[in-house]
């Protein structure tokens, strides 16, 4: 038996949550990636070469799109879960009959939906100031999802560890950003002499950028095999983890 | 009637630092009564309330909800399970009218906005449905949980300190709902350390101490036990005994002072000594000083231990 209606409790609670704070969840990431392309795609781009065939502006919406996608993910979901924690609310999530599943599937989901709805209006944005195209636009909505999913896991998982605000800032600060500016946004790998480009390849973002690089022109640094499988293998990791979280009721019951 | 809707046997939780916040309880709560559950702070009656209800782990022993094994039947036990928590956990930036639907799918039912009228009306919420809950007074975001508890109709439903905090007029209004639930059927567990509360309101009464239910015993006769009032009357010149229109208070004599230790949880105490001290006078006992306490919960446990009352019975149901 499956409580569905639990999950789409918090699934439009977490929305909801979303439309209250309209600003800093979508107008602001808008506002930062658009003066991104600005700067780097209009100003920037025009005296820069084209990357193997595309366009520098067009080469780097992909990889912006990444970096808000993967921030804008992992805080949503962790504020998600972390706000019940710190207010006491998550009491009646942890007395309803719902198990994990639910629960991961209305908050999860809630995020993942909130980074499609940003990229939605990201890539529209970039119309505005960069021409492109989408080779593979199938391929590059999975990609989205599998990422926005992935990262809101992460996400989830944050904000049942910290036990502070500050630390819910940590990670997508200090590990997700300069990861994501080092993993390829604004450059292609190829263009890094040795030893660094082969210590980029042990940058696990530069196989998200370079996979969804890959669904927009058709060609990236790394297979796009191995993007997709990393991805879905991260996804993986973290549905475990939270399966052990919610089995022994980690940081969620006393 | 007395057919049980939740047995605990062994119930025992051990905290991560080492601490034993519930040590082998033992209790069985029947259909439909009112039980509260009486102890001083850190008793473990909010402990005990969060293993039943899923926020606690339990270190061992077992608990049957409505006669299945809750580590087993816990999701439909939970359906049927409602829970007012002791402290304000709530969405401060949700609406009213909001929260409660949120209650109410998360456990599972289906949207009924007539209903969920219903129970905020009955609580004088409606008119607030629309506001956010921070700008709710205190009282007001307690009706809230509880309307919150209420939203999926739960038939057990637990609530911890329902009136700390609580000013008096909102406390009467609570003890009336609670009243009208129980007419519905629903059976209530409320935790107090309030001797007056669990008086007010309870069926029976359970009394918890240092994580072990000591007592367990009808209203009535708990509040016999509970005496709290001590006076001590300092006569001028004592009397060989006490004298027959005394005999039936609970006096001792001890050289110049007249003891009294009696009374029930409520009031009954203060007026016996104003009694005796009337009759005295009538007798024409004088007494020139006239000392008088209330005992706290907390003393009268220790009490009720000394005189060995809880001997062999802690477990009774
Ligand atoms: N999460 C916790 N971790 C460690 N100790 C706790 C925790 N919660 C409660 N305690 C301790 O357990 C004891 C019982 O607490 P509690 O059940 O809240 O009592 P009550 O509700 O009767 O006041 C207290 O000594 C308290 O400090
Ligand atoms: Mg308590």
């Amino acid at each position: 038996m499956i409580n569905f209606r639990a999950t789409l409790a918090i699934y439009f609670h977490e929305l909801d949550r979303f439309r209250r704070t309209i600003f800093g969840s979508l107008v602001a990431p808008v506002l930062t990636t658009s003066l991104y392309f600005i700067v780097f795609g209009s100003a920037i781009g025009g005296r820069m070469q084209a990357v193997g065939g595309v366009d520098y502006g067009a080469f780097i919406v992909p990889g912006l799109l990444m970096l808000t996608m993967l921030s804008e993910s992992t805080s949503n979901a962790s504020f998600g879960i972390y706000m019940p924690r710190f207010t006491g609310s998550i009491y009646e999530i942890l007395t309803a009959p719902v198990g994990t599943a639910e629960t991961l599937l209305g908050f999860v989901g809630a995020a993942a939906t909130k980074s499609l709805i940003l990229a939605a209006v990201i890539m529209l944005t970039a119309l505005l100031f960069v021409d492109y195209h989408v080779a593979h636009p199938l391929l590059a909505v999975g990609y989205i999802i599998l990422v926005a999913a992935s990262f809101s896991l992460l996400g989830f998982i944050l904000g049942i560890w910290a036990d502070g605000f500050e630390k819910l800032q940590i990670i997508p600060m200090l590990i997700l950003m300069p990861l994501t500016f080092l993993g390829g946004t604004f450059y292609s790998i190829d263009m890094l002499p040795e030893p660094w480009r082969s210590v980029a390849l042990f940058n696990p973002i530069v196989y998200l950028v370079n996979g969804l690089r890959w669904t927009f022109y058709g060609k990236a640094d790394v297979d796009i095999a191995t993007s997709f499988g990393l991805t879905a293998l991260f996804l993986a990791i973290c549905i475990a983890i939270i399966a052990w979280i919610f089995k022994t009721g980690w940081r969620l019951r006393s | 009637m007395s057919e049980p809707i939740l047995e605990i046997a062994g119930l025992t939780k051990t905290y991560a630092g080492g601490l034993t916040a519930l040590d082998r309880v033992d209790l069985t709560i029947r259909r439909g009564e009112i039980f509260a559950l009486l102890g001083p702070n850190g008793a473990g009656k909010t402990t005990l309330i969060g293993a039943i209800c899923g926020l606690v782990r339990p270190s061992g022993g077992t608990i049957r909800a409505f006669g299945e094994d809750l580590s087993r039947s816990w999701r439909t036990a939970r359906q049927r399970i409602g829970l007012v928590p002791q402290e304000l956990g709530l969405d401060m930036f949700d609406t009213v009218e909001r929260q409660v639907a949120y209650s109410r799918g998360m456990f599972g039912c289906a949207p009924d906005k007539a209903r969920i009228e219903e129970i905020l009306k009955s609580l004088s919420l409606w008119d607030k449905r629309n506001e956010q809950l921070r700008k709710l007074s205190g009282g007001m975001k307690r009706r809230v949980l509880i309307a919150k508890a209420l939203s999926h109709d739960p038939e057990l439903l637990f609530l911890d300190e329902p009136t700390a905090g609580v000013d008096v007029e909102l406390r009467r209004d609570m003890w009336k709902q609670i009243g009208k639930l129980r007419e519905q059927g629903v059976t209530i567990i409320l935790t107090t350390h309030y001797i007056e509360e669990a008086e007010e309101m309870a069926d029976r009464v359970g009394i918890i101490d240092k994580g072990r239910i000591l007592l367990v015993d009808d209203k009535d006769a708990m509040m016999a036990r509970l005496g709290r009032t001590e006076a001590i009357f300092s006569l001028e010149a004592p009397p060989a005994a006490i004298p027959t229109s005394l005999a039936h208070y609970p006096l001792t004599l001890d050289g110049n002072e007249l003891h009294y230790r009696g009374g029930d949880g409520a009031g009954r105490g203060k007026q016996e000594v104003a009694a005796i001290a009337q009759q005295l006078t009538r007798e024409g006992i004088i007494f020139t000083a006239l000392e008088q306490k209330e005992s706290s919960l907390e003393e009268i446990f220790v009490g009720l231990v000394e005189r060995g009352e809880f001997a062999g019975e802690g477990a009774a149901a």
